[in-house]
């Protein structure tokens, strides 16, 4: 029924519009360096990300990037290159959504700063990057699109330019961002030395040829493996994150350890699928690398909730608690050798998704809290029910879905992925232990998480407050994360399956 | 749609009135909790439902909606009533409109909040008494706990945050146990159930029982599911050495929030027991008859002998509940029509008694700030009216003739004393008989050093009559009370319909 005959480029047009919208932006800055204009500058960055969402959500509907329908199907753009699946298409939606939701946020967030332009068009471009890691299906145009995402990252975590922590942040967050793209630039070269090839599927046609070159190329894909870990604050590259995420403007710590950790995680899911699949590799290497991702899963969540259960500073602890999210969604590529591997993958997608809101919510909350001053320790939040009760019922509803009380998104995406983990251990019982890591964790935090919402609604404050503000854009974003927490219940199912099938073809 | 109604009408009131003005707040709750008040008053009279839900029969106001698919397994938006669940229900709108109204005089502060919560209560706790599906129903479950969690610790008593967090902590732990017991359970069942819907998990466990799991056989995955699930149960019911919560809970919260819990909160544990482990494990029920019987008598008298050592009238009441309950618990166990039917009966009964007793001493304590038994003396010379009202509570509790408690807890130890399934049972019936001795002996003690002698309570508040509206909510319990004692028919023959199918199943 094509009417109308796109050409094949405009598939990517979710990331395209977002890297036409930080144009705009850029444009608005020449135009008038000084300008504080938030509505405009806001306004356009909004409208971009929701462009961007509108069009991966109607091109997921209308079934590009689906297999099996005629006219439509996978995309490939420039040789290769860049590929537009439904896997792609599912991730630009998280990034969109996230950046939609921190754009609005920042409007109240940046209201006495300098260098609107330039925040609005970096978070812009940062998502451009990511949209175009979901796309990407070459080692090169990977390492473009995240060093496309992490650059702007980084003048981001320090735009506070008069912040000590800020600016401490960035140069941390910069300096293991640059060892790490260095240690994930080597891998590459590693593995174009051994296979010869740097698009995804011609490395795996070619990993025969590896031949006695097998040591290099695993020594390669370690090394990718922690370019990854770092991208999703994993252990062992999570150090970076606590600090990063504490010391950046609470809308960008929400910002990085949602879309840009979903941004890492589509990466792995899309290398590890498609260029190295896992008979193949395991002939060459010798080693079945989801052992890696089963270590990494069990200790990425083992030390972020752990480390959470004893922070004082509430930024931390989501900091921490979002590394221990990190190994949930490890999982899905720990289970990627067993039969149920494409469930594992898609709950652990779906579990991206829920991720997104509440996550993303919990930290414009910490925003909000700096918005209005109150300070940074559990001390600080006591009492703020009293003065806001919308914001903090928003949040309670972020720490329950967080903990996985069956009401909200959280639980869910957490079952799904339990299950999906335990069929997995039909196959590889190392996978049960993954799946108690799971649970066990998951009830260890619990006990932090209702800390937080205990603190807000029981404690009473410690100082008196005169009746807090309600600025417009941050109380929208959190509200409407709060709800769409809830709300996305009676749709899980269409999504959940979307995010199966997604998973399912990029595996088989 | 009716079922949906229903929850959706206390659902949206919550929400109305969470942003309504504190000083509308309490009228406007009690405006809207009549609807669900009248709605299931009309449920009640409409309803032509047979047999048990759960096993075979008709079910009234089904109503069942595809939502998600999990592991192979279907879970759906799947409510409906039999003759077990009708009763708690209508007893659930009626207890949460007098607890708004009992809330009128105590409740000074964030009034909007705290009556948006108890609706949220109501709509959770009808969704528990009317879901048929494992999943639906938990998430109801673990829903009632956030909000009676900020009920305690935000208006409760000096020791609340303590209470709160025990109640939490308590309730969720147990909850995790039977939840994991719950999925094992359905795993083990193995490809005879496709969905988590209640009867078709029912009938597959009457039909051969779970196939086994992680090398357990299915005779001994039933029995640690049983168990499993009765202690998850059993903290919530509580049963003796799991009610420790209990009073600590009960006294440090506010009146209506002590009505809910004894009212309502503790009858799911034990509708919970009816549902699951007397419904689906017939087998078990058997095997276990006897250390569950001994369980129940020991709570009888061990709760009724804490109630005896307390000088706290509030503190009297509650141990009282762990009375009852055990009570409930030997009519479960008994296994018979009237055990079982009993057993319901007096988990309305118990709701009505324990939630007038609950509200008389709100009344007595809003009016003399004290509710320490050493403290009182002559309290009939200042309140007659709310005294009266308290001594014929306390005659329903003790079983008096023609009121409530008389009915249930004859039918129980009718039904116990003639049991086949459980051995000895003329010995524990007997000696859960004696109970009634010492509820007679606590109750007679305190009133007669409350209630009569001479005035003496020293206190700067002029302690008078109580208001109009806090009587008026005590006489419609009474009411009911008197109206369920004389004619128990008006539900018990709608219970025994549902019982029917249970007891016989046994024999199956």
């Amino acid at each position: 029924m094509a009417v109308l005959e796109l050409p094949e480029w405009t598939a990517l047009a979710p990331a395209l519009i977002l890297a036409g919208t930080a144009l705009v932006l850029f444009l608005f800055d020449s135009i008038n360096p000084r300008s504080t204009n938030r509505t405009l500058l806001a306004g356009t960055a909004v409208a971009g990300s929701l462009s961007s969402l509108a069009v991966a959500v109607w091109f997921t509907a209308a079934g590009v990037g689906a297999t099996g329908i005629d006219n439509y199907g996978v995309i490939d753009i420039m040789d290769g290159q860049f590929v537009v699946d439904q896997l792609a298409l599912y991730f630009m939606i998280i990034i969109a959504v996230v950046t939609a939701l921190v754009t609005v946020a920042s409007y109240d967030y940046l209201r006495d700063h300098t260098y609107q332009a330039e925040y609005y068009s970096l978070i812009i471009l940062a998502a451009t990057g990511m949209s175009m890691m979901a796309a990407s299906n070459s080692l090169v145009t990977i390492f473009i699109a995240l060093e496309l995402t992490s650059l702007p990252s980084y003048a981001l975590v320090a735009i506070l330019k008069d912040n000590r922590g800020s600016i401490e942040a960035g140069l941390k967050y910069f300096l293991i961002g640059a060892l790490s793209s260095a240690i994930f630039v080597y891998g590459v070269s590693l593995v174009y030395g051994a296979t010869g090839s740097l698009q995804l599927e011609a490395i795996a046609a070619n990993l025969g040829d590896a031949g006695e070159m097998g040591g290099l190329l695993g020594l390669g894909i370690l090394m990718l493996i922690g370019g990854i870990a770092f991208k999703t604050a994993s252990v062992p590259f999570h150090f970076w994150a606590p600090e990063a995420y504490e010391g950046a403007p609470a809308p960008i710590s929400a910002f990085l350890s949602s879309a840009s950790k979903a941004a890492g995680f589509v990466l792995a899911f899309r290398v590890f699928t498609t260029a190295f699949p896992l008979e193949a590799t395991t002939a060459v290497i010798g080693v079945d690398w989801t052992w890696a991702f089963v270590i990494l899963a069990i200790v990425t969540m083992t030390v972020g909730n752990f480390a959470a259960a004893t922070q004082e500073n509430v930024k931390r602890m989501l900091a921490y608690s979002s590394i221990g999210h990190a190994g949930y969604v490890l999982i899905g590529l720990a289970a990627l050798s067993t039969g149920a591997g494409e469930r594992v993958m898609g709950a652990a997608m779906m579990h991206l998704l829920v991720y997104g809101f509440m996550n993303t919510g919990a930290f414009l909350f910490v925003g909000l809290a700096e918005y209005w001053g109150v300070g940074r320790t559990f001390e600080d939040y006591s009492g703020l029910a009293k003065q806001a009760p919308f914001a903090c019922a928003a949040m309670a509803v972020f720490m329950f879905s967080l903990a996985g009380i069956p009401l909200f998104g959280g639980f869910w995406s957490k079952y799904l992925l339990y299950t999906a983990t335990i069929e997995a251990a039909a196959d590889n019982t190392a996978l049960l232990l993954v799946a108690a890591a799971l649970v066990v964790n998951s009830a260890l935090s619990l006990y932090y998480y209702s800390r937080l919402v205990k603190v807000l609604w029981i404690e009473d404050p410690i100082v008196d407050r005169d009746r807090l503000a309600q600025p417009t854009g941050l109380y929208a974003a959190i509200i409407v994360a709060a709800v769409i927490t809830v709300l996305i219940l009676p749709a899980f199912d269409p999504i959940a399956d979307a995010a199966t099938e997604a998973a399912a073809a990029v595996i088989a | 749609m009716m079922i949906e109604t229903l929850i959706a009408v206390a659902l949206i009131g919550a929400l109305v009135t969470f942003v309504a003005p504190n000083r509308i707040a309490g009228k406007l709750a009690f405006a809207i909790s009549l609807v669900p008040a009248a709605l299931s008053l009309w449920l009640f009279a409409a309803f032509d439902g047979s047999g048990n839900a759960l096993l075979d029969g008709e079910l009234a106001f089904e109503s069942q909606a595809a939502w998600l698919e999990i592991g192979g397994r279907s879970i759906s938006w799947f409510v409906g009533v039999d003759g077990i669940s009708m009763p708690l229900v209508v007893l659930t709108t009626i207890l949460c409109t007098l607890a708004i109204v009992s809330s009128w005089t105590p409740i000074d502060e964030r009034e909007s909040q705290f009556y948006g919560l108890i609706l949220f209560i109501e709509a959770m706790l009808l969704g528990v008494f009317t879901a048929l599906d494992f999943f639906l129903w938990f998430v109801f479950w673990e829903a009632v706990l956030i909000p009676m969690y900020l009920l305690i610790g935000i208006w409760g008593g000096p020791r609340r945050k303590y209470a709160a967090i025990k109640f939490f902590v308590y309730t969720n732990v147990a909850s995790l146990v039977m939840f994991g017991a719950f999925i094992a359970l359905v795993f083990g069942l193995g490809d005879s159930v496709t969905s988590f819907a209640l009867p078709e998990i029912a009938t597959a466990m009457l039909e051969g029982g779970p196939e086994g799991l992680f090398g357990l056989g299915g005779t001994a995955l039933a029995s640690v599911v049983f168990v499993a699930m009765f202690l998850g149960f059993a903290v919530k019911v509580p049963i003796v050495p799991f009610h420790t919560w209990l009073p600590d809970a009960h006294v440090e919260a506010p009146t209506p929030a002590s009505i809910l819990l004894a009212g309502v909160l503790l009858k799911m544990g034990t509708y919970a027991l009816l549902r699951f482990n007397f419904t689906m494990f017939p087998e078990q029920v058997e095997i276990y008859a006897v250390p569950i019987a001994a369980i129940a008598v020991i709570s009888v008298i061990y709760g009724a002998m804490l109630a005896l050592a307390q000088t706290d009238l509030k503190r009297i009441v509650a141990y009282s509940s762990v009375s009852s309950m055990g009570y409930v618990i030997l009519g479960l166990v008994a296994y018979t029509q009237f055990g079982v039917g009993g057993a319901t009966f007096q988990m309305v009964s118990h709701g009505l008694i324990s939630g007038l007793m609950f509200m008389a001493v709100g009344v007595i304590y809003n009016a003399t700030h004290t509710r320490m038994v050493t403290d009182m003396s002559g309290m009939a010379d200042r309140m007659p009216i709310a005294v009266g009202i308290l001594i014929a509570g306390a005659f329903g509790y003790m079983g008096l003739p023609l009121m409530s408690g008389f009915a249930a807890e004859y039918f129980i130890f009718f039904g116990s004393f003639g049991s086949e399934l459980l051995e000895y049972s003329a010995v524990f019936t007997s000696l859960a008989m004696f109970g009634i001795v010492l509820v007679a002996g606590y109750l007679l003690f305190a009133l007669q050093r409350t209630v009569f002698g001479p005035y003496q309570l020293e206190t700067d508040y002029e302690v008078g009559r109580a208001p109009v509206h806090d009587v008026a909510s005590m006489v419609v319990l009474l009411g009911l009370i008197i109206a369920l004692g004389v004619a128990p028919d008006l539900i018990f023959d709608m219970i025994t319909d549902a019982i029917d199918p249970i007891v016989q199943g046994g024999d199956l």
